[in-house]
């Protein structure tokens, strides 16, 4: 078992968590005295009201003082010795605690504080230069936070659709070390993406158990990162193939590649599965009753498979598209390298899906009826 | 302004009781409780149901607290206290149980800090330390207090021009104290070349300026002056004490204590002023800490820290004698027991039990508490004054 960063975390604090996993930093401003506050709670600090609501934050600051740590009480931080943090006043207000970037002038410096999920999956702030910078990546604390696919070796399930052949470009232009694609036609089918030292095509069915199986003895244990891309919208008639290739293929995936991730992260590789899903699998869109069910199916393995890797330090990414048609393969493809590297566990793409995403968390029965709505006034 | 405290008058603590300090131990907390009081009981010849007030502090008691400790050792109290709030417990036991004699609620409490240190518990207790610390601070690079105190120093070394020679000074100080005290898991002299060669821990601390966990105990007794005298007890009086939670919350890292906030209360109530105190024993989990306790407990000013470490003598023997018994620094920090080691010091030093440690001619000593980093800085302050009883 591999170490991992300190998880516990109050259910409050799970709310950092849950923004951070959409690449956002927020923080909870009383509605009564417009204090923010930090470490987060239930009743402000300063005015006693419960009417906390959380914000997305700038993370402007300034760096009080910093120290580098070269001893830890966690096996985690002390296989990666020295690690450096400090203090960060914000300017809105509360003092945070933060993993600091090796590139950070001395303290007092001015700083953007960013929230990212660690090893553990658990929300941590981290104070960056104040400027972007794309140098910045290369921190050791910060491509912890990720799974920068620069170096890496990369499966795509299905390298014949769109949006397979525009991720293989992507992350061969990201650096990615190896990338099999699969193909289950001919190979004429991906002759925009030629063969080359790090492309390879490889033969992929993921309705047959067997082949995956094979597949994965012969692509072997240098394996970093799975992209399901596996999409099948075929009408409600044919909602057996959907659930087959949807669902059934998501599992079967995972039933044969999880395994080569696991050993590959024991090797304190960073590792990471992405899962193309869909925005409706978190309400059922009309047009596409069965598509909806099926993805339905996928995000809830989704869940699943990121609580079973998550003692192994592996990232599990939902990408959730709005409805096809709505963005190009390209800027998809372009947002699940930035997922990847920016460690983002929920990607909602395009206007549609983060609209929906926002309408299922503040009530996913209000969604169904806008939905439902919609419908009938068509 | 509000009300003024009532007097301590006639309030006598008395038995300073140590239980030998072990860098780990097998043995529970529940272990050293029990030394604890055993150890008051034999010192004080008293039997075990004249203790009728019981005030604990422990960090590895759980899932116990003072309750179960009565059951435990077969005490009954008409009186209970239990007060996790490490380095200012002692302080804060000593108010809470020196206002339950002045009220009649209890005749002898016996106040005691106990931990015990296995080789997980320090972690354990770091981590469950608080929902702060829980939510906000461990996962930082699990440093514990370090971390927070890391910045601090380096924040006020910044903001005053404190050199690492100046803590220095005081730790050299605390380790040629330890020489005389027994208990001292540390009593190797430290020299400055010493301190400033040793490995960093979290810079700028190094070593040296870091305690060493460890298992052990300390306990006094706290009864009415009549009472000490009855049972033929040495001891020493309470001539003031102040406490205050949460101080300065509004800057935005510690510089200094809540000791500022009521120190002219605390002078004013004991009738001297820092000039008469003869020493200080001061909480010392890191030196920039004691620094400031000597600025904010009003011996110089904020930020006259460094200058005068550079030219008080802070051994017993010295100009201004502080953490007589090595402190933490050198004894090790025994848990929870790290917030009595200062009043069982000073009630040895007011009752010549002291020895070749003794401050010579020492009448009037202050002990200053100072504990619980929920998250960015130490939450509890206290200060108590204690006189020779005449």
């Amino acid at each position: 078992m591999i170490a991992l960063p300190p998880a516990a975390r109050g259910r409050t604090a799970l709310r950092i968590t849950a923004a951070a996993a959409q690449g956002r930093f927020e923080l909870q401003v009383c509605e009564a005295c417009g204090d923010t506050q930090y470490p987060p709670r239930e009743v402000c600090g300063r005015c006693l009201s419960t009417a906390l609501r959380w914000k997305i934050q700038s993370g402007a600051g300034t760096l009080l003082a910093a120290t580098t740590l070269r001893h830890s009480n966690d096996e985690y931080f002390r296989e990666r010795l020295p690690w450096k943090t400090g203090l960060v006043r914000l300017q809105a207000g509360p003092t945070l605690i933060v993993h600091t970037h090796q590139q950070l002038s001395a303290a007092p410096a001015d700083v953007r504080v960013i929230a990212r999920l660690d090893r553990s999956g658990q929300a941590v702030l981290i104070a960056l230069p104040k400027h972007d910078d794309a140098n910045l990546r290369s921190d050791m604390m910060l491509q912890e936070m990720g799974c920068d696919p620069a170096s890496r070796a990369v499966l795509i399930s299905d390298g014949e659709s769109e949006l397979g052949q525009s991720l293989t470009r992507a992350l061969a232009g990201a650096g990615a070390a190896k990338i099999w694609v699969g193909h289950s036609k001919c190979i004429d089918s991906v002759a925009m993406n030629p063969p080359s030292d790090v492309v390879e095509y490889v033969s992929l069915n993921v309705t047959d158990p067997d082949s995956l199986a094979a597949l994965a003895a012969r692509i072997g244990c240098s394996l970093d990162i799975v992209i399901n891309t596996h999409d099948a919208e075929l009408g409600n008639a044919a909602a057996d193939a959907e659930m087959q290739i949807n669902y059934f293929g998501a599992l079967n995936l995972a039933n044969a590649f999880a395994p080569l991730l696991r050993h590959r992260a024991a090797q304190r590789h960073l590792c990471a599965w992405v899962n193309l899903l869909s925005i409706d699998a978190l309400c059922s869109s009309p047009a596409r009753a069965s598509y909806s069910a099926s993805k339905a199916a996928a995000h809830s393995m989704t869940q699943n498979l990121r609580r079973d890797l998550r003692a192994d330090g592996i990232r599990v990414l939902g990408i959730y598209p709005s409805p096809p048609g709505a963005l190009g393969p390209d800027a998809l493809a372009a947002d699940i390298v930035g997922a990847l590297r920016d460690g983002v566990e929920d990607l909602f793409e395009g206007p549609i899906a983060q609209a929906w995403s926002q309408g299922f968390c503040e009530s996913p029965k209000v969604l169904e009826r806008e939905i439902m709505l919609a419908a009938v006034a068509r | 302004m509000p009300c003024r405290r009532q007097s301590y008058e006639g309030v006598a603590v008395a038995v300073p009781v140590t239980v030998p300090y072990a860098r780990f131990s097998t043995h529970g907390a529940h272990w050293f409780v029990g030394q604890a009081i055993d150890g008051l009981l034999k010192s004080a010849r008293l039997a075990k149901d004249q203790i009728d007030g019981l005030c604990l502090a422990s960090f590895t008691l759980a899932p116990d607290t003072a309750v179960g400790i009565t059951q435990y050792l077969g005490l009954s109290t008409r009186w209970l206290d239990n007060l996790p709030t490490g380095g200012a417990c002692g302080v804060m036991a000593l108010r809470r149980a020196a206002r339950a004699v002045q009220a009649g609620d209890a005749d002898i409490v016996a106040c005691v800090a106990a931990d015990t240190n296995q080789v997980d518990s320090f972690r354990h207790t770091l981590t469950n330390f608080s929902g702060f610390t829980r939510d906000a601070s461990y996962p930082y690079g699990a440093g514990g207090p370090n971390t927070v105190f890391a910045c601090i120093t380096a924040n006020y070394m910044r903001t005053y021009g404190a050199t690492r020679e100046d803590f220095g000074r005081i730790a050299v100080a605390q380790r040629a104290n330890a020489a005389h005290n027994p208990h001292a898991l540390l009593q190797k002299p430290l020299s400055m070349a010493e301190y400033l060669a040793a490995r960093p821990i979290a810079e700028p601390l190094h070593l040296f300026d870091c305690v060493m966990p460890c298992a052990g105990a300390e306990a006094f007794l706290v009864m009415s002056e009549a009472r000490a005298r009855d049972l033929g007890l040495a001891h020493a009086r309470v001539l003031g004490a102040i406490e205050r939670h949460n101080a300065y919350a509004e800057d935005p890292v510690m510089v200094r204590g809540g000791w500022r906030m009521d120190r002219e209360d605390l002078y004013a109530q004991a009738g001297v002023q820092p000039a008469d105190i003869d020493f200080l024993q001061t909480y010392d989990d890191y030196p920039v800490i004691v620094m400031m306790q000597f600025e904010d407990l009003g011996f110089c000013e904020k930020g006259a820290g460094p200058a005068f470490v550079r030219t008080a003598s802070m051994t017993a023997t010295g100009s201004f004698p502080n953490n007589t018994s090595g402190g933490q620094l050198s004894a090790g920090q025994a848990g929870a027991a790290g917030g009595f080691i200062g009043m069982t010091e000073a009630i040895r030093q007011l009752t010549g039990a002291s020895g070749a440690g003794a401050v010579p001619g020492a009448r009037v000593g202050l002990v200053s508490g100072f504990g619980m980093v929920a998250y960015d800085r130490c939450l509890c302050t206290g200060a108590v004054i204690l006189g020779r009883s005449a």
